[in-house]
């Protein structure tokens, strides 16, 4: 024991317009990836029910967000008489927001020739992850709740719900890497697993890290808040057009997002043979197979019962990791 | 650094351009052709009669206390979590060990008193 050592070292910055201009590339990447990835979602769960998906715009239905797009924008402007105009506007932007916040904190890879590649690598690293997410909880409930519709009304009370209960267990989940890796950074995680990728010594904290990611995000088998046999679309009922379209870009922002986040605590991230240029491949590759994982599940598994996904949350997936934490906390101690 | 945090102004300005185009762009593209009936919420099977009174489960709240009380736990763990590895020292192990098992008690207690089960 030689005093407290220095708390993630981030030194390290660029230039300002540097920065300005890796960000706004981060950003467009994205912008041109994740509307590919609504088209990927559904040709695949077309698969997966012996018909074709989209096929019609574009080759291979390739062009079909943009036909989407186009028709959202087409739609007429028009809220319900009981609705509060300011916070009905309000509630799609802030989710969009929190969504393209959290981007900054993905780490494509370490600092290859003077340039960081990644939006931010602070010493707050994964907490900045939270902080960022939960500022949709305020979207959701305030979109629902202004509508002045009552399913809006009970799929935004089931979404905060449901997500303020799997935010504890995922920030338990993650625990026990950040005791493995001594960091919160997270591009020292991803380099602390240069040896063994944490998914090994930590399986137990990635599955829950999984199920906790897939109740955030509102996928099924934890869709509650849209369950459309109950609810119709929960929250997002009484939007249309554009406004309806964000909160479904969110939700490809987010499944994006907690992917990298998995992939880069769990699965290495951009460590990989090769050069270092080569990180953002890595992270790429390692990403897109836990978003294949969300559109797997979404074709195999039902959804849950309200009960079910309360108690699965508090009484299951809490303890046990708080388990895993406390165990990784001994043995990394010990040996 | 503070400097290295710049690209969250970035990205929050990225962020509010397009939340703010998503949620205008409507009003200026689409057509108007106003009609009353737009105006009625969604209704399927009972006549939907919501006024800013509604009432809603108490479970709710339970649940949003739970989450303060437990992700404060989560959050505290996070800088000490950071020195275990550094440290390797028993003191730390016992200290977190103790935290847990003070939070673990005040779970067991909620979970004894029916506050987990969904009613």
């Amino acid at each position: 024991m030689n005093g407290f050592p220095p708390i993630a070292d981030t030194a390290f910055a660029e230039a300002p317009w540097l920065l300005v201009v890796k960000s706004i590339v981060i950003f467009g990447v994205m912008f041109a990836i994740l509307p590919l990835l609504t088209v990927l979602e559904r040709k695949l769960l077309g698969r997966f029910q012996q018909r074709y998906g989209p096929n019609r715009v574009g080759p291979v239905g390739l062009l079909q967000p943009l036909a989407d797009v186009g028709k959202l924008l087409g739609k007429e402007h028009f809220r319900p008489d009981g609705a509060v105009p300011f916070l009905f506007a309000i509630g799609p932007l802030l989710v969009v927001l929190s969504g393209i916040l959290a981007i900054a904190i993905i780490p494509f890879g370490n600092v290859v020739d003077g340039v960081g590649l990644y939006g931010i690598d602070v010493s707050i690293g994964i907490l900045y992850f939270f902080a960022v997410g939960s500022i949709a909880f305020y979207g959701l409930l305030l979109a629902g709740w202004s509508s002045g519709s009552k399913y809006s009304f009970l799929g935004a009370m089931r979404a905060a719900a449901q997500l303020i209960s799997y935010e504890v267990a995922m920030g338990l989940s993650l625990l026990g890497v950040i005791f493995m890796a001594g960091s919160l950074s997270l591009v020292d995680i991803v380099e602390a697993q240069s040896g063994l990728w944490f998914i090994v010594p930590q399986i137990v904290g990635f599955l829950v890290f999984m199920l906790a990611g897939f109740a955030e995000t509102n996928r099924t088998p934890f869709d509650l808040p849209e369950a459309d046999a109950e609810l119709v679309a929960g929250y997002q009922t009484e939007y249309g057009g554009m406004r309806f379209g964000s909160f479904l870009l969110a939700e490809y922002i987010e499944i994006t997002v907690v992917s990298a986040i998995g992939a880069a605590m769990f699965l290495g991230g951009f460590l990989g043979p090769g050069p270092d240029w080569l990180g953002p491949l890595w992270m790429g590759i390692k990403t897109f197979v836990l978003i294949l994982m969300f559109i797997w599940i979404r074709a195999t598994i039902p959804r849950v019962r309200y009960d079910q996904l309360m108690s699965l949350g508090w009484k299951i997936l809490l303890p046990i990791a708080t388990l895993n934490a406390l165990v990784t906390a001994v043995v990394v101690t010990l040996t | 650094m503070l400097q290295s945090y710049l690209p969250i102004l970035v990205f929050g300005a990225l962020g509010l351009v397009v939340g703010t185009a998503f949620i205008m762009l409507n009003t200026v593209l689409g057509p108007k052709r106003p009609n009353p009936s737009k105006g009625d919420p969604y209704e399927c099977g009972l006549p939907t009669n919501i006024a800013s009174t509604f009432r809603f489960g108490v479970s709710f709240y339970l649940i949003a206390m739970l989450f303060i009380l437990f992700d404060i736990e989560v959050v505290f763990l996070y800088p000490v979590g950071v020195l275990v590895e550094s440290l390797k020292s028993v003191f730390v192990l016992v200290e977190v060990g103790l935290f847990v098992f003070l939070l673990m008690i005040g779970l067991a207690f909620v979970w004894a008193r029916g506050a987990l089960d969904w009613k």
